[in-house]
């Protein structure tokens, strides 16, 4: 009956993570077996037009790629899990040395969007939802609607076009020193943190939107007016509350937006994060490199994901407690 | 003594201007119960939200005055306003799950209030708050969110919260809707309970003339936004001098006083299709031109009560037909269900050791409350959820237990009809094509089907232009009865109706089974009738069986049953369901 | 007095949805008939690298010395092209699998939407690389990406508003009088599902579009020569400075194809919503 269930939500927690765990398996699976199966193995790749069956045989027995998918598989997920990523075809280094620097590069460039993009898409939401069809609502509901429409590169090549070509403010790529942090060169980070934020700010605005309007428009916020209960009041005890889980979800849905398009974004400004380099090794078929980074990608989203469901069900007392 | 609310002139208009309450004026005394009666579209919860200088989006307040303990409501400013609601008139919605915060404690929503109108909020008074309407006062309690509540307790939580701050009078919409019969009653007592414990004055706004009979001082009836009579209960329930509220009053099923029951012909005019003149004129049997004319006003036949009809001297006592004998049929079960046991997931039975048949010609009700199973049991027979043990035979012959496995010839004996009339058509086909199509799976031709369609829709009673129209364009009650011609196209034995009254007006209800009764007799039915009304029950059924979380409680005829119910829980059903007659 | 609420504005809506919707079917006449129009053909080298707009090019030349203006006007086609194709065999497959998780349900149902559930523990963009890094990038990879990631949410509309319909009472009279399963989704199924999963197929365009662009841009989708308004945005980024509109005219045809399709869809939805 009544009573909140400590055990059951310690239960629910614990097979959200068990069902995480899974699928951070079943991804592994799925991005060994796309890069790793698929017709066009990494020795053709490397040996291009010049190879020659006796090369290729050679190069494949040197790679390990003449043994049992299976054995090549665990033999990959063990160095994964053991914090080996493998070696890179192209650098010849070490992936975890190659791509040190680059993801903390991109992780800054994240942070920083995050902590811009969330408050706004907050405020924003809530403004334009309390007033469903006013005029703020109307002005935001268009802009972000183009906000979505627009794929992030070009918005990235218009606000460059307008800012570093005709403008001369900023610079057009951000070319960041081997080696330094972004956070040293603020003058590289306006441009992409400023395509994020169109592009981003527009689905999560929509979002919460929606989901103060309908806390704004249900039964229980016109009876809390109906009871004579201050409009300040209504919002901050009725309205907010009960948006709280599409705010929870706009978060969610942010960052895991974020993994795409920092991948986008860094390729439209040059900014060496990690995400130019799975393109770069993409386009170079570096795959030891794609693999990894792949799935260290994954891994953040379904992550990411993992903590949007926890954080609902501890913030919403309806998923929370039991009947 | 002034009276705790009075209003006068009251006309809410949509955006366009176009009146959705008229020239409406009523008065609730201190202490009074005054219920305002109507049917869906009458305006009486625009009324209600009126009570509170309140209109929802798309309406307006457009003239009238509200007087709350002497204080008038519409000439105040938004931030006066919010001090009265609340503090001296206030709101019980139709639907609690609704109205309450699904993200506030039990005891949270009793201390807004409070603090909102600048009361003490200690845990004793907040307490004494949920004592007084018989909910827990202690801690634990307090710290409940709304959904771990039962229903009863909703609504007992709603109407603590409108009693809070000691309000004139409370405007309650519909408080009982959705609820048990039994937990009805009880909340009918604890208004009646807390009217006699104070001064309170209180709007009770229904559709149910026999729910409301039994707490009622006065009665006022609404229709098409206007109202058409008003005056002390009793009085009004014994001789009604409006036609409307006589029709009303005949479709009442009523299972004390069982009577073949007279709906109302026709249906509701929307918002912005009224008539000119009298608005019940095209239903009304009295009705000349000069109804059409012009609006009749409102006048006094009496010193307590007023009638809005230039006929009202013509107009009968309520009909009192006996209802045609009850078949007493002894013969070869047509169909038999035995040991039929259904159970949903996690230990949620549905059906449990179900046994009964049904006599060709008979009509056999199972009544029980939600959750009772009668619905798993009716989906059963009809082949469309299979059972986990049990059988079901007509004629003798096993039935299989998905529609798809029975002959052909099975399944055209046996015809079902939904309780949901909007969804029971296809909204893209039109009316006559949707009767018509079992025909053609049978094998018909097209021109066969059409014209077996065309007149079966007559004999529903379908008004004829309707045939070729989308469902969209149907009222429920029409839509109900092309669901039934669609049944009865193809010449079937039994006929199972599951609850195909209870999303209608109680005037097109009575209308409908009016109506089945009829081709009962015409057609020689079998019919399987599932319902939670007693009354329906009464007024339709020649045995019942009583159902309760999945088993049969009693089963027999239905005078016997209704009369001297032999067990308890039939006792509390039959002692809890509401009569006009008290 | 209290509570008088301004009357919603649809009128508004409309406008706005007839702008676009006349500015999108001039766009994709312009992307249908624009090859016929071009004055030079897409490759033909007709001048200076990133000359200037002048009288004989109005929007002047790209990286490689090609007309910009007959790019354009050849480069809409494969954009519209290759996500209609994704669009079709997404519909195809997710229209397949909604359809049969709504009307069956249970296990079949649960099996299936799980399996949805692993496509969509991948971010679309990496999935689509992924794909590529495998196979080398092809357009065939990158209609199958692209419809790949629609597939789950085109599933998902088409089993809720399938499993909905299936309840209705006309279904159940349908299913309980033994009618055979291809006449009931023919006649009861379909037709009462269909708006409501055309309602969000605009926006699936628009996001087709997007992610085939975003793809050609990353250079794993169409190969260079070819004249397509997302490519010609990655090879003439050098010229940022010098020739803006080699970048400015094919980002913003893009921009305003995949605006306008959001917004009619949109409007369209809107629409639907009130009408109810």
């Amino acid at each position: 009956m009544a009573g909140v269930g400590r055990h059951s939500l310690r239960g629910l927690i614990a097979r959200r993570i068990a069902i995480t765990v899974g699928l951070l398996w079943i991804i592994s699976l799925l991005v060994f077996a796309a890069t790793q199966v698929l017709p066009g193995d990494t020795a053709s790749a490397i040996l291009g037009k010049t190879a020659t069956p006796e090369s290729l045989a050679q190069l494949r027995a040197q790679l390990g790629l003449d043994r049992p998918v299976t054995e090549q598989y665990l033999d990959w997920l063990g160095g994964v899990v053991s914090g080996d990523l493998g070696r890179s075809l192209a650098a010849g280094l070490p992936v975890g040395e190659l791509i040190g620097d680059r993801v903390g590069a991109t992780l800054v460039l994240a942070a920083v969007t995050l902590v811009l993009l969330v408050p706004i898409a907050l405020a924003l939401g809530v403004l334009s939802g309390m007033r469903r069809d006013g005029k703020l609502d109307q002005l935001v509901s268009w802009l972000t609607l183009a906000g979505v429409a627009v794929p992030e590169f070009v918005t990235g090549t218009l606000l460059a076009l307008l800012l570093a070509t005709w403008l001369g403010w900023l610079p057009a790529v951000s070319l960041i020193p081997p080696g330094e942090s972004p956070l040293a060169h603020p003058q590289f980070m306006v441009l992409p943190v400023l395509t994020l934020l169109v592009a981003g700010l527009a689905s999560t605005v929509r979002l919460v939107r929606v989901g103060v309007a309908e806390a704004a428009e249900s039964g229980y916020t016109e009876m809390a007016r109906l009871s004579g209960i201050s409009e300040r009041r209504v919002v901050r005890r009725w309205v907010l509350p009960n948006a709280l889980a599409a705010g929870v979800q706009v978060i969610a849905l942010t960052a895991q937006w974020l993994v795409g398009g920092i991948v986008i974004v860094e390729m439209v400004f040059q900014y060496p994060g990690v995400g130019q380099t799975l393109v770069q090794s993409v386009q170079s078929q570096d795959i030891p490199v794609v693999q990894a980074v792949a799935l260290i990608i994954a891994a953040i989203y379904v992550l990411l994901n993992l903590l949007a469901d926890v954080a609902l069900v501890l913030l919403v007392p309806k998923l929370r407690t039991r009947r | 003594m002034s009276d705790a609310l009075r209003i006068e002139g009251l006309c809410v208009t949509t955006a366009g201007g176009e009146p959705i309450v008229d020239d409406v004026a009523l008065r609730v005394g201190g202490g009074e119960i005054v219920a305002l009666v109507g049917e869906s579209g009458s305006g009486k919860t625009t009324c209600g939200l009126a009570a509170l200088g309140f209109a929802r989006d798309g309406a307006r307040i457009a003239a009238g005055s509200i007087h709350v303990g002497g204080r008038e409501l519409l000439t105040l400013q938004e931030r006066e306003l919010r001090g009265v609601r609340g503090r001296h008139v206030s709101y019980v919605s139709q639907n609690p799950d609704a109205a309450l915060n699904p993200a506030m404690r039990v005891g949270d929503h009793l201390r807004e209030l409070l603090r909102a109108h600048g009361q003490p909020r200690t845990d004793a008074v907040v307490a004494g708050a949920l004592e007084r309407v018989h909910l827990p006062g202690e801690r634990a309690f307090q710290r409940r969110y709304p959904h771990q509540l039962s229903g009863g307790q909703q609504q007992r939580l709603a109407i603590a919260l409108a009693l809070a701050c000691g309000p004139t009078v409370a405007v309650m919409d519909e408080p009982t809707t959705g609820l048990d019969v039994v937990t009805q009653a009880r909340i009918l007592d604890e208004v009646k309970r807390l009217r006699d414990e104070s001064d309170l004055g209180v709007l009770y706004i229904s559709h149910d003339l026999a729910a409301v009979s039994s707490i009622a001082d006065r009665i006022v009836v609404m229709y098409a936004g206007r109202i058409v009579e008003d005056g002390p209960a009793a009085p009004l329930l014994a001789r009604p001098r409006h036609p409307y509220t006589r029709g009303l009053l005949a479709s009442v099923p009523d299972h004390r006083a069982p009577r073949r029951l007279r709906g109302i012909a026709g249906a509701v005019a929307a918002v912005g299709e009224r008539p000119a003149g009298c608005s019940f004129a095209p239903r009304c049997e009295l009705a000349t031109d000069a109804c059409r004319a012009a609006v009749p006003p409102l006048r006094a036949v009496d010193a307590t009560r007023s009638v809005r009809c230039i006929h009202t001297a013509e107009v009968p006592p309520p009909p009192a037909e006996p209802l045609p004998a009850r078949a007493q049929i002894d013969g070869a079960a047509m169909l038999e269900v035995r040991d039929l046991h259904v159970a949903f997931g996690e230990g949620v039975v549905a059906a449990e050791h179900v046994s009964f048949a049904v006599a060709r010609g008979e009509c056999l009700a199972l009544v029980g409350e939600s959750g009772s199973g009668k619905t798993t049991i009716a989906r059963c027979v009809a082949g469309l959820h299979a059972p986990d043990r049990g059988a079901i035979a007509l004629d003798g012959a096993p039935l299989a237990a998905l529609a798809r496995g029975r002959t052909r010839e099975q399944r055209r004996r046996l015809q079902i009809v939904f309780q949901n009339p909007f969804a029971s058509l296809n909204p893209r086909e039109r009316v006559v094509d949707g009767v018509a199509r079992p025909l053609r799976e049978l094998g018909g031709s097209r021109a066969d089907a059409l014209r077996a369609a065309h007149e079966m829709l007559e004999r529903v009673r379908l008004p004829r232009g309707l045939a070729a129209s989308r469902p969209a364009e149907l009222s429920g009650g029409e839509l109900q009865r092309v669901a039934i011609a669609r049944g009865l196209v193809v010449d079937p034995e039994l006929l199972l109706c599951d609850e195909i009254t209870s999303a209608l007006d109680v005037s097109v209800q009575a209308a409908v089974l009016d109506l089945l009764g009829e081709l009962r007799a015409e057609l020689g039915l079998t019919l399987l009738f599932i319902t939670h009304d007693l009354g329906v029950v009464a007024a339709i059924a020649d045995r019942v069986l009583v159902l309760r979380d999945g088993c049969v409680v009693e089963q027999g005829g239905v005078d016997a049953v209704v009369t001297a119910p032999a067990e308890q829980y039939t006792r509390t059903l039959v002692a809890a369901a509401p009569s006009v007659g008290g | 007095m209290s509570a008088v609420a301004a009357p919603r504005s649809q009128l508004a809506g409309h406008r706005v949805g007839q702008f676009a919707l006349a500015l999108l079917a001039a766009l994709l006449l312009v992307v249908a008939l624009g090859p016929l129009l071009a004055p030079d053909g897409p490759s033909e080298i007709v001048g200076a690298p990133f000359s200037a707009p002048s009288a004989t090019h109005p929007l002047g030349t790209d990286y490689l010395g090609r007309d910009v203006l007959s790019r354009v006007l050849n480069g809409g086609r494969s954009v519209v092209f290759y996500a209609l194709l994704a669009m079709a065999t997404a519909y195809t497959v997710g229209g397949l699998a909604g359809l049969v998780a709504g009307l069956r349900g249970g296990f079949t149902d649960a099996a299936l939407m799980r399996l949805m559930d692993v496509v969509l523990a991948f971010p679309p963009i990496l999935l689509l690389l992924v794909l590529a890094a495998g196979t080398g990038g092809s357009t065939a990879i990158l209609v199958a990406g692209v419809a790949l990631v629609n597939v789950p949410g085109i599933a998902r509309v088409v089993r809720a508003a399938t499993a909905e319909v299936a309840t209705k009472g006309y279904v159940e009279a349908a299913v309980a009088r033994g009618a055979r399963t291809p006449s009931i989704l023919a006649r009861d199924v379909l037709p009462n599902i269909a708006s409501t999963v055309a309602a969000d197929a605009g926006t699936r365009f628009a996001i087709s579009i997007l992610l085939a662009a975003a793809m050609n841009f990353l250079g794993v989708g169409i190969e260079p020569p070819s004249p397509d308004w997302s490519v010609m945005i990655t090879e003439n980024r050098s010229g940022l400075t010098l020739q803006p509109w080699a970048l400015a005219a094919p980002a913003l045809l893009l921009a305003a194809l995949t605006v306008t399709v959001s917004v009619v869809a949109d409007v369209l939805t809107r629409e639907r919503r009130s009408a109810r």
